[in-house]
């Protein structure tokens, strides 16, 4: 079971235990990290789980197109920024410690 | 065919689905458009109607579907407009709300940062004081109209602010936002005529142009509107595309004023209706901000918006032709038990209550929501410090408006705690 540790952007770490197969964004919500709204569900299609990857033990998958138009637009984007409902949990993934914005939008 | 026909609404459960027109936009004066949105999720999700004021036209009524077709914005263009009726083609006033890629991410850019959260921060302050003010200065015991006091009162201070506008001139800002969504054929002859509506565009350009040549170079650190355009190098001439400031200052004008005006007299209608859920508010502070997206979903103060099919496709088996108009019915979306839970019922405490479809998904997500909510969020924490009861006193007056769902007056009294 991979681990995941999320960041606040003031720094408090949560590491947590991740089930295979959900998103690190239902992570995220399953564990009451604050920091992720995920306002559509999942969809990539709001842009409030936006999150920065600092770290994971496997490649990440690449940023498809709707990823791309929903990052595109946070003024706050890094070359690591991902939206989280986008990388699924999985032992290639392996551990990942996610850095969590300031705010979303 | 019941397309303009100016007699009464045919019972939308009764009447062949051909005959009716989905528009229609006295279904929202009389709030009596959820039976036809349900039988439209049910029977004919993805509805083509012949005929209409607006023309022909596709409605979308599911959440899902509603999702998938703002995903797809190669094959679903928001050009050259997003409501229901075609501007007239010599007067289009392009906006970065109803542009494709790239260009909406360029214009989109220059003004968002007015909305960053650093600007939200500055901004909580100042709307909190304004917010004192105008619940401390509502009369009592008699009755008073929320919409004029309170809600447009305070959307009108906001939009001021946002564009650094005139002070003593702001009431101006929601009389244009008002005109610009007024157009008669989506208030059924109600609105103001085309030629009403350009002396309104042509006033308002007017005093803004002016505004843009006195502010131009002036080096303010100010992050309004207006320098925003000013300093970003892509919008920096912008006041040389008359018709492009133009079409812009209408987004921010009505996206910054209409939804959350009538979101905050929606809120009042609501907590009336489902006085339990306002006790449970009263009982507990922190569901504000749940409330607050739930009033959202439940107002949806934009029901509709449309995309245009840029090319022959297939959309769930539906062959759509490219030039065809499809309406996204968020007021439906937001009614789709598959995706909400009970959705006809109001509930401060539910579930997943920001996955709701009243700012829209994809690109052109609303880019206020969250001063928007932050607004609602401070007249509701202000409101609870101050009033045991907003009572409503009879019907609220709704507009008659398929794009904007809202109200003209609704008539409260206040008791103080």
């Amino acid at each position: 079971m991979p681990v995941i540790k999320f960041i606040e952007f003031d720094g408090t770490e949560h590491e947590v235990d991740a089930d295979d197969g959900i998103s690190i964004m239902e992570v995220a919500m399953k564990y009451d990290i604050p920091g992720i709204d995920a306002d559509c569900g999942g969809g990539a299609v709001c842009g409030t789980c936006h999150c920065f990857v600092e770290e994971s033990a496997g490649p990440l998958p690449a940023v498809d197109p709707q990823e791309e138009s929903m990052l595109g637009l946070r003024p706050d984007r890094e070359s690591n920024s991902r939206l989280s409902c986008q990388l699924q949990v999985s032992d290639t993934m392996g551990n990942m410690t996610v850095k969590l914005p300031e705010f979303q939008m | 065919m019941a397309a303009g026909d100016k007699g009464a609404l045919a019972d939308p459960q009764t009447t062949p689905l051909s005959e009716l027109d989905v528009s229609d936009p006295r279904r929202f004066e009389l709030d009596c458009w959820q039976p036809l949105f349900e039988r439209l999720r049910r029977e004919s999700p993805i509805h083509f109607q012949a005929e209409s004021p607006a023309g022909a036209f596709w409605s979308i009524t599911r959440f899902d579907d509603i999702v998938a077709v703002e995903k797809d914005t190669e094959t679903f263009s928001s050009e050259p407009t997003i409501a229901i009726i075609d501007p007239p083609d010599e007067r289009r006033a392009p906006s970065f709300i109803a542009m494709d890629q790239p260009q909406h991410d360029i214009q989109r850019r220059a003004v968002q940062p007015v909305v960053a959260p650093k600007n939200l921060l500055e901004f909580e302050a100042l709307i909190r004081t304004r917010t004192g003010e105008a619940l401390d200065s509502l009369p009592e015991r008699e009755t008073f109209d929320w919409v004029e006091l309170v809600s447009r009162n305070l959307t009108t201070q906001m939009l001021a602010t946002l564009f650094d506008f005139p002070w003593d001139l702001r009431e101006k800002l929601s009389e244009w936002s008002d005109a610009i969504t007024s157009d008669e054929r989506m208030t059924a002859g109600t609105g103001l005529s085309r030629e009403e509506r350009l002396l309104v565009i042509q006033e308002f350009l007017g005093v803004f142009t002016q505004l843009w040549h006195e502010r131009k170079g002036d080096d303010q650190e100010s992050f309004d509107l207006i320098r925003l355009l000013q300093r970003d190098p892509n919008t920096a001439n912008m006041v040389d595309d008359p018709l492009n400031y133009a079409g812009n200052l209408m987004l921010l004008i009505v996206g910054g004023n209409d939804t959350t005006r009538n979101s905050m007299s929606g809120g009042v209608l609501f907590l009336n209706e489902y006085p339990e859920q306002f006790e449970k508010v009263r009982a507990d502070r922190r569901l504000i901000p749940s409330m607050v997206s739930e009033i959202i979903r439940f107002q949806t103060p934009l029901p509709h918006m449309r995309r245009t099919v840029t090319r022959d496709t297939q959309f769930k088996g539906h062959t759509m032709k490219k030039g065809d108009k499809v309406v996204l019915w968020y007021c439906s979306a937001n009614r789709d038990a598959t995706v909400i839970t009970n959705p006809d019922t109001f509930l401060v405490d539910r579930d997943s209550v920001r996955n709701h479809a009243s700012f829209g998904f994809g690109i052109h997500r609303c880019m206020g929501n969250r001063l928007a909510e932050m607004q609602l969020r401070i007249v509701w924490e202000e409101a609870l410090d101050r009033f045991k009861h907003i009572t409503l006193m009879g019907p609220p007056t709704r507009i008659c408006n398929n794009f904007v769902r809202g109200y003209s007056h609704m008539p409260v009294q206040v008791t103080r705690v």
